[in-house]
């Protein structure tokens, strides 16, 4: 459980929990047994690198070199909150 | 991309893969008309399916049927599925979910099981389900689990198991369930013919839902718990599908493309087959599909009124099992013209209750008189 997620953790999906982007709405979705959860490409690019071997502090560094922007800690720590909230994360 | 102005691709498919089923459970909502087993689509057919819902924008598969473990190629329906990328559920009764089967169907690349329950003990899970299942469906869960296979469970609630809620919810946590939902009868196909032995008093509704609640808050972060509500009791309708043909597609054993599972029982709508037409055109241009979309077709109170947008005036399937007009408003809603309908069927179920002992007990008495889902003879 990652009630108290911190830039430390390692997150990854839950094994109900899947990625995927679809390609006739051009959109990335999380799709789970009975709900399909839509995403922005920012969500969509910090769940893909939640593979359980990398921080969130790493996370976070690779999207900063992807989107070219710097302190974003906080924010990717929020969204996780939120996504380890709803049980999609661990 | 629409391929018709203002209609959304849809989300899921439901792949009714067979009516067959070794149960025979008292409130099936399988049509009272099943498909008989040698109508049922081909491996082909299915495999085909499955690419054209991809290609419409289907995300999400859920293998269901009758018991879909009965068609030995289920396993090469979810290798397809999963090539396609499409999140694949099965839905079953636990019935032939062997460990081998479990462990071959993970391979394939299942993602979720969702397998039901009738009740908290052996007797009356297998009264209601008209078999000895109870013992086995504990097995299929292990089997499951066993496999790595994420495991969400559901029960139908309704007078001779509510008041067992609380035994229910601890019994699925203890079988290793993630998920439970606590599914409320809805009355249409066998619900509906038993409905005046199956229909709660709102007295036991409540208490249930009062349980719900409590253990929700408890088994927090343990197992999710979803209540789905008796539509009966309700002022409004339930957003039935979310809208006709906006987000699912229902493929019957036979091949008929429906907006739900219940929609072949509205005999005034011609619903067309996979055997003749793509699920393309099915989705955008067949008139069964445009039928109840958007807000022209439908009838006053709803036409102007302001919860058309939420629940996109409730259930046609209901409209016309209960008031003989699918294009009506959902009987349900307490604005309806055929609300009596309901409001008397509300009136028998309390009665009822109040006549006979509110707790059932475990003898066959409790069962006397209920019609078993059955294939009809033909």
């Amino acid at each position: 459980m990652l009630g108290d997620l911190t830039a430390d953790s390692k997150p990854s999906l839950v094994r109900k929990a899947r990625l995927r982007y679809e390609e006739v709405r051009k959109t990335d979705f999380l799709l789970l047994p009975e709900r399909v959860v839509k995403l922005n490409p920012t969500g969509a690019a910090i769940l893909r690198l939640c593979d359980g071997t990398r921080t969130v502090r790493e996370i976070t560094k690779a999207l900063e070199a992807q989107y070219g922007q710097a302190e974003l800690e906080q924010e990717v720590l929020e969204f996780l909150r939120t996504v380890a909230d709803q049980g999609w994360i661990e | 991309m629409t391929q018709n102005s203002g209609v959304p691709a849809p989300y899921s498919l439901l792949a009714e893969i067979t009516h067959r089923c070794p149960l025979h459970c008292v409130y099936c909502s399988n049509p009272l008309e099943l498909s008989a087993p040698q109508t049922e689509l081909a491996t082909e057919d299915w495999l085909r399916v499955l690419e054209q819902a991809h290609a419409l924008g289907v995300v999400q598969v859920h293998f269901s049927g009758g018991e879909p473990l009965d068609r030995a190629d289920l396993e090469q329906m979810v290798r397809r599925a999963r090539a396609l990328g499409l999140y694949t559920n099965l839905i079953t009764s636990g019935l032939g979910l062997t460990r081998p089967r479990a462990r071959a169907l993970a391979d394939d690349g299942l993602d979720s099981v969702q397998l039901s329950v009738q009740d908290a003990g052996a007797v009356l899970s297998d009264s209601m389900a008209g078999r000895k299942a109870f013992a086995a469906k504990q097995q299929a869960t292990e089997a499951a689990r066993e496999a790595g296979l994420p495991l969400s469970m559901n029960v139908v609630l309704h007078r001779l198991n509510l008041e067992r809620v609380e035994e229910i919810i601890d019994l699925c946590l203890s079988w290793g369930a993630e998920r439970l939902e606590l599914a409320n009868a809805q009355y249409y196909g066998w619900a509906l013919v038993n409905l005046e032995r199956l229909l709660p008093s709102r007295e036991q509704l409540e208490k249930a839902e009062a349980v719900y609640q409590r253990k929700k808050a408890f088994l927090r972060g343990k197992m999710e718990l979803i209540w789905v509500r008796s539509d009966y009791y309700e002022r409004f309708p339930k957003p039935c599908m979310g809208g006709w043909g906006r987000i699912h597609l229902t493929v019957s054993p036979d091949g008929f493309v429906l907006p739900c599972p219940v929609a072949k029982t509205i005999k005034t709508l011609r619903f067309d087959s996979v055997q003749e037409r793509s699920l393309s055109w099915i989705w955008y241009q067949s008139p069964a599909f445009n039928r109840f979309r958007g807000w022209d077709w439908m009838p006053e109170p709803c036409r102007s009124c302001s919860r058309r947008f939420e629940d996109f005036g409730g259930c046609r399937c209901q409209a016309f099992a209960l008031a003989g007009d699918a294009a009506k408003t959902d009987p349900v809603c307490q604005w309806a013209p055929d609300h009596a309908l309901v409001e008397a069927a509300v009136a028998r179920g309390s009665e009822a209750h109040r006549a006979s002992p509110s707790t059932p007990r475990e003898s066959k008495e409790t069962f006397r008189g209920l019609v078993y889902r059955h294939l009809r003879a033909s």
